[in-house]
């Protein structure tokens, strides 16, 4: 342990060298950990807001079999059933300003497996029922540049 | 001037080494790109003991293998930005002399992430990304910091035997 103390002395002054005050912890370094930190959470806190009002104006289309069954906006928490005369139903939630398809009677269940979404022109789809639920006026999705 | 090309080669197997390590540590934060950078704590260490050009290629060296081994083509492409990036800034940091070691494994973390953010904008073309910048950045200073104030320790015991050595 002793040894260890020891051998802190010179090598201190070596490397004083190239820069003394390298291995010294100063108030720059907090000053410049702090500074960034608060410049990220500022930036971050400024692209939720960004965000949130960018999609206030979102609305999740329903149609039913192409005719159009009703538009619901993305800011209201809302759910409810769309049920067909076979017996068949297919339940959608908007929650927290976005849209999944928790229950549905149809037979695959792609939709309700379905991420939930929220960005302009996300589609949930459900082939057996004919329901289609279609962003619009939301943000634009940064994963269609990289479907094409 | 053997041993400092042992020495280097030794560091380059302990940048490995710990690339490996934190491979099999799941850092799972929800946020994808966010990690420790043990290698980083070699670099810092061969930047303040060996120099500037040993610490580049050591970084670099380091980089082209974790990438052949244990990642893709495209995560290595990926690793040379943030590498890149990262040593110029830290660099440049070193230079100002208005840093310690802390200071300036602070910015090299965050300017990895940084590279990475702008190499995935110019791969997937989506200027949307940069969103995720803030996010990752204070992963980066976290990890830029515990890097730091280690590197600081190190390299306070080891230079002395380094230059001795010479």
């Amino acid at each position: 342990m002793k040894k260890i103390f020891q051998m802190k002395e010179p090598s201190q002054k070596e490397a004083g060298a190239q820069d003394g005050k390298a291995l010294h912890i100063r108030k720059n370094d907090w000053l410049l950990i702090a500074v960034l930190l608060v410049a990220a959470a500022g930036i971050y806190v400024a692209i939720q807001y960004y965000q949130k009002v960018s999609t206030k104006n979102a609305v999740a289309v329903v149609t039913v079999d192409g005719v159009e069954y009703g538009r619901y906006p993305l800011s209201e928490d809302h759910t409810e059933t769309i049920r067909f005369e076979d017996g068949s139903y297919n339940r959608f939630a908007i929650q927290d300003g976005y849209v999944s398809m928790p229950e549905a009677s149809c037979p695959d269940q792609i939709c309700v497996h379905h991420s939930r979404i929220s960005r302009n022109k996300e589609t949930i789809v459900c082939l057996p029922d004919k329901v289609v639920i279609t962003i619009e006026n939301g943000e634009d999705s940064g994963i269609d540049v990289l479907q094409h | 001037m053997a041993k400092k090309t042992a020495l280097l080669g030794m560091l380059v197997a302990l940048a490995f080494v710990l690339s490996y390590i934190e491979t099999l540590i799941p850092v799972n934060l929800g946020i994808p790109g966010a990690k420790l950078g043990l290698a980083n704590l070699v670099v810092m260490v061969a930047l303040y003991t060996l120099g500037t050009k040993e610490a580049f290629a050591l970084s670099m060296v380091r980089i082209l293998l974790t990438g052949l081994t244990f990642s893709s083509m495209a995560a290595m492409l990926y690793s040379f930005a943030g590498g890149l990036l990262s040593f110029a800034v830290m660099y440049l940091a070193k230079r100002s002399k208005l840093f310690s070691a802390a200071g300036v494994s602070v910015l090299g973390g965050i300017s990895h992430n940084a590279g990475q953010i702008f190499v995935a904008m110019w791969v997937l073309d989506t200027a949307t990304l940069i969103y995720y910048l803030p996010v990752l950045a204070i992963t980066g200073i976290a990890s830029g910091t515990v890097i730091g104030l280690l590197a600081v320790m190190v390299i306070r015991r080891v230079s002395g035997m380094i230059n001795r050595w010479d």
